[in-house]
């Protein structure tokens, strides 16, 4: 069997794979990250989305192979080597942006990507449309949206969790 | 510095996120067992079919299978049971056909389990599964309530006549007709409430686990009701002894109602795990998921409302067909009769009601409790009714439903079908909601829009609903076959901290941190010493789990009582180290002090005391600190509320804009009013889906038209407004904490509000009605077969 090495979180891995499988697949099932979770099949619910190279994509549907050579980072790798949490982590706890947890680490990638491809600021309509391809079945998003947009500011160095609150 | 508060009534950030958020959450998918093979089901295509044959030969050779498993294998299983009967109106009982765990002879519905394929990797499974030869000859089938009916519609079961369930009834139909014949008016509405696909976003799954040195089975499954599982798997299924069985349910990604049942996938991994001596695991796909978790409402109805002439109601009737799938599930029966014809007085005085209820099979996937429950349902046709009786006697929407309203000096109030309201005020709700939306300025907005080109409207719906199901005798002699108490366990451990154990389960409520919140406060140990344990059924005491909004107003009532107990017993403990009085030791702010001096001990010295009983009454007291309770209610619960939805239509493309959404609930006692508010969110969410957006649609020969999330349309982000949501509260008379449960009210009290808004937009139409979803495809129809001469272009 061919096989893909990946920086995941930081650390080399090098695994054996099929043609057929998904990078999804490598990650829980050979690495044991179950943080990035499966949703559903025909890619729309956005539960598996991870970074490659810094771009959020959904695992689910890219082959392992595709992404050869590359740098994946998953909800597991966000936090700080002490703990820290990403502000991004911090302000879905803060605003109350998650209820089962189940869409969450998929919500979190795709939000701290939908943030930092907009540097010059982000309105709520362009998080709710930024948000297209991830669903959420218990928050109703209104929480979500919120944590976005708190987030924003901390990620861009323009203010603090705390001030968003206000 | 003084600690922060964390007891009732704080908005304490949420115990269970640091996992959640970090990617370290435990879901049953998550879950690995040394030596686990990997189940695969393979499912109906068909509607109806009779099997001719099933020829396993070649997925039994292919590479890492071990083992293919059909009905035959399991026809000595017993039945999925169902776990509520209801009786006819002649008072024979309910058809109850056999649910086997593998078709049996026949396939009933598209995604009925016919084989499963067990291998060393999901892969090879799913490999092997496309290799199985099944030859069906197909049988005509039913897919609707109302084909099902038809003089002479093919039986989806033998046994089932006229493919009746059963034929119910509830209320006194003499002085209904008679409050008919005296009325001065009678406004008829025919509705449907559209048939929902749950899609909790985790797929269900199921590892079955047996150990053969002791001969225990372990089963984790995406459960909301670990116990009850349990029962119905062991003691009617699989004939294992409920000792020997071990179930749990880990962190679950929503349920929604759609966990609750006993699903025959758990019973397969589990018997397969027994038989082949090793773990098995099956995960569902999502298109699975769409084809074999249990769909929500489905019913077809007809009402009517008797006026006086000053627009008083008189009296209801209620006809309604609703569809049970091809098999009873666990609580389907329940659903269309004591949690849907009890609610239809609503928040009014309607004197009299008699309503029919007739559950039919159809060749669908098995139809249950889906949020909310027959109540939204209920509250659908009454506030969609209220709006049409406005409209025909020229009455104000507001103005008729204050007009009915139950007094606010009138609790408890005995309603014609069956329920008694503790308490309520749906006056004060109403004023609430009318002032945060800004009802007075509608017309004005109404005005702005139209001059933009696009229709406004704005709907009202003023619900009651009904939590916390109970009590187990009343229930019991309904046809319920469970008790619906509630559990729980108090450990204080020597050194003050404390572990919840609670027969509740959280699936995204938060109950790991609303229950600390309530050891907190009544105990008055801090927040970060109080841990809660649930779903695991080797922990726990026998709990039923969670649904019907129960956890907190049952389960946090049974904590409550646990915890009266844990002070009862510090007390004696503290008197006796103080030389006093147990009458004069009071316990307040985690001390036990003697009243009028400063002679205290705190609360962690008490449970030191508990635990190294040197100086103790040994006499008279067992050492320890851990207390259990069981609660059984007395009633249900009366959550209420008044939810106002202003929508806007583009006439161009039929699409409905969420302008506004205010919701002001009564749930009674608040304990964690963001975890609240967050509930009541993503009930609206759900409700604005079933309106707008969601429909399971099936064609008329029974194939799955909506079998994923390409075809089923989920609410997402840009679907949905921010919302407006406050509660104005009544406390619940006869539980100790006052609560009354708001998991299901954003589903409940919002959708007649969304559909009576798009109604009101869509007003110079000449709409009287609209069922769901009220999608861009029929509203565009609407507004472009009526478009008034005087259109502006
Ligand atoms: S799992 Fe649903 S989009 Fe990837
Ligand atoms: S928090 Fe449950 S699906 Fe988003």
């Amino acid at each position: 069997m061919p096989q893909v090495t990946l920086t995941v979180n930081g650390k080399a891995a090098s695994v054996e794979v099929e043609g057929r499988t998904l990078l999804v697949e490598v990650l829980r099932d050979k690495l044991g990250l179950t943080g990035t979770h499966v949703g559903c099949d025909t890619s729309q619910c956005g539960a598996c989305v991870v970074h490659v190279d810094g771009k959020a994509i959904k695992s689910c549907t890219t082959l392992a192979w595709q992404v050869d050579g590359s740098t994946v980072t998953t909800i597991e790798g966000l936090a700080a080597a002490d703990g820290t949490l990403h502000p991004m982590q911090e302000a879905f706890r803060e605003y109350h942006a998650l209820q089962c947890g189940f869409c969450t680490p998929g919500m979190v990638m795709s939000a701290i990507d939908l943030v930092t491809t907009h540097p010059d600021g982000l309105t709520e309509q362009q998080i709710r449309d930024g948000l297209e391809g991830n669903i959420c079945r218990c928050t109703g998003y209104h929480n979500i949206v919120k944590a976005i947009a708190a987030a924003w500011p901390v990620m861009h160095g323009r203010g603090t969790l705390a001030a968003a609150a206000e | 510095m003084n600690a922060p508060f964390e007891g009732i009534g704080a908005s304490v950030r949420r115990k269970e996120d640091l996992r959640f958020i970090s990617g370290n959450g435990h879901y049953t998918d998550d879950i690995n067992r040394p030596g686990q093979l990997h189940a695969v089901i393979k499912r109906s295509d068909r509607p109806h079919a009779k099997i001719l044959s099933i020829d396993t030969a070649a997925a039994q050779a292919a590479p890492g299978v071990v083992a293919v498993f059909t009905g035959a294998d399991t026809a000595g299983l017993g039945s999925i049971p169902c776990g509520w009967q209801i009786h006819n109106k002649d008072g024979s009982p309910m058809a109850e056909p056999r649910h086997p765990v593998l078709a049996e002879g026949f396939v009933r519905h598209v995604g009925d389990p016919i084989a499963v394929v067990i291998a060393d990797t999901k892969q090879h499974a799913k490999d092997a599964a496309e290799l199985l030869a099944i030859d069906l000859e197909e049988l005509p089938a039913v897919a609707t309530v109302t084909a099902a009916t038809a003089p002479g519609a093919y039986l989806v079961h033998e046994g089932a006549a006229g493919n009746l369930c059963y034929d119910w009834h509830l209320g006194d139909k003499a002085a209904t007709e008679a409050a008919f014949a005296s009325a001065a008016k009678i406004v008829k509405l025919d509705l449907e409430n559209n048939r929902l696909i749950p899609n909790a976003m985790e797929p269900r799954a199921a590892l079955g686990d047996f150990d053969a040195s002791s001969g225990d089975y372990t089963l984790y499954t995406t459960s909301q009701n670990p116990h009850v599982i349990r029962l119905l798997m062991g003691a009617f299924v699989l004939g294992l002894p409920e000792h020997r069985l071990r179930v749990v349910a880990p962190d679950v990604g929503g349920g929604f109602g759609s966990k609750i049942y006993h699903y025959a996938e758990e019973a397969i991994v589990t018997w397969a795990a027994g038989k082949l001596k090793r773990p098995v695991k099956w995960t569902a796909d999502r298109s699975e998921s769409f084809m074999s978790d249990a769909h929500g409402r489905d019913h077809v109805s007809t009402a009517e409302l008797a006026l006086d002439a000053q627009g008083k109601f008189l009296g209801l009737k209620v006809h309604t067909l609703a569809n049970m799938g091809a098999y009873l599930s666990t609580f389907a029966t329940a659903v269309p009769t004591y949690l849907y014809a009890t609610l239809l007085a609503g928040t009014y005085t309607t004197p009299v009601i008699y309503v029919e209820v007739k559950a039919v099979f159809t060749n669908t996937v098995p139809v249950d409790a889906y949020r909310g429950a027959g109540r939204p349902e209920a509250t659908f046709l009454l506030e969609r009714l209220v709006d049409v009786a406005a409209q025909e006697t020229g009455l104000d929407r507001v103005e008729i439903r204050r007009k009915n309203f139950i007094p606010r000096d009138a609790f408890p109030y005995q309603t014609p079908v069956a329920l008694q309201y503790d308490s309520g005020d749906y006056f004060a709700t109403l004023d609430a909601a009318l002032k945060t939306a800004d009802w007075a300025g509608f017309p004005a907005r109404r005005a702005a829009a139209a001059a933009k080109g696009k229709l406004r409207g704005i709907g009202i719906s003023t619900y009651l609903e009904a939590c916390g199901i109970a009590p187990s005798k009343v229930v019991g002699s309904l046809g319920a076959r469970a008790g619906l108490y509630e559990v729980a366990n108090i450990r204080v451990h020597p050194t003050g901290s404390v572990t919840v154990f609670t027969g509740t389960h959280s699936h995204g409520q938060g109950h790991e941190t609303t229950m600390a919140q309530l050891v907190t406060d009544q105990l008055g140990v801090p927040f970060s010493q109080v841990d809660v344990v649930h779903g695991d059924t080797s922990k726990i005491p026998f709990g039923m789990g969670t649904y019907g909004s129960r956890s907190l107003a049952v389960g946090g009532s049974a904590m409550v009582k646990a915890m009266d107990k844990i002070i009862l017993k510090g007390r004696k403990i503290a008197a006796h180290l103080l030389e006093a009085d147990i009458d004069d030791i009071e316990f307040k702010d985690g001390k036990f002090t003697v009243a009028g001096t400063d002679r205290a001990k705190t609360f962690g010295e008490i449970a030191l005391t508990a635990y190294v009983p040197h100086n103790y009454p040994i006499e008279e007291l067992e050492p320890g600190l851990d207390e259990t309770a069981f609660y059984d209610p007395k009633n249900f619960t009366y959550p209420g509320g008044c939810h106002i939805c202003e929508v806007e239509i583009d006439p161009d493309t039929g699409v409905t804009k969420v302008i506004n959404f205010t919701a002001v609930d009564d749930v009674g006692r608040v304990v964690n009013p963001m975890i609240v508010e967050g509930q009541v969110q993503g009930g609206v969410a759900q409700g604005i889906g079933q309106a707008l957006l969601e429909n399971a649609v099936y064609d008329e020969n029974g194939q799955l038209l909506s079998g994923s999330f390409m075809d089923y349309t989920m609410p997402r982000a840009d679907n949905l407004p921010n919302f407006s949501v406050a509660t104005e509260n009544t406390m619940c008379t006869h539980n100790p904490l006052g609560s009354k449960g708001c998991g299901e009210v954003g589903a409940i009290g919002s959708p007649p509000a969304v559909i009576n808004a798009v109604v009101d937009a869509l007003r110079d139409y000449g709409v009287r009605h609209i069922n769901m979803p009220a999608s861009p495809e029929k509203l565009w129809s609407i507004i472009n077969a009526g478009r008034p001469a005087m259109a502006a272009e």
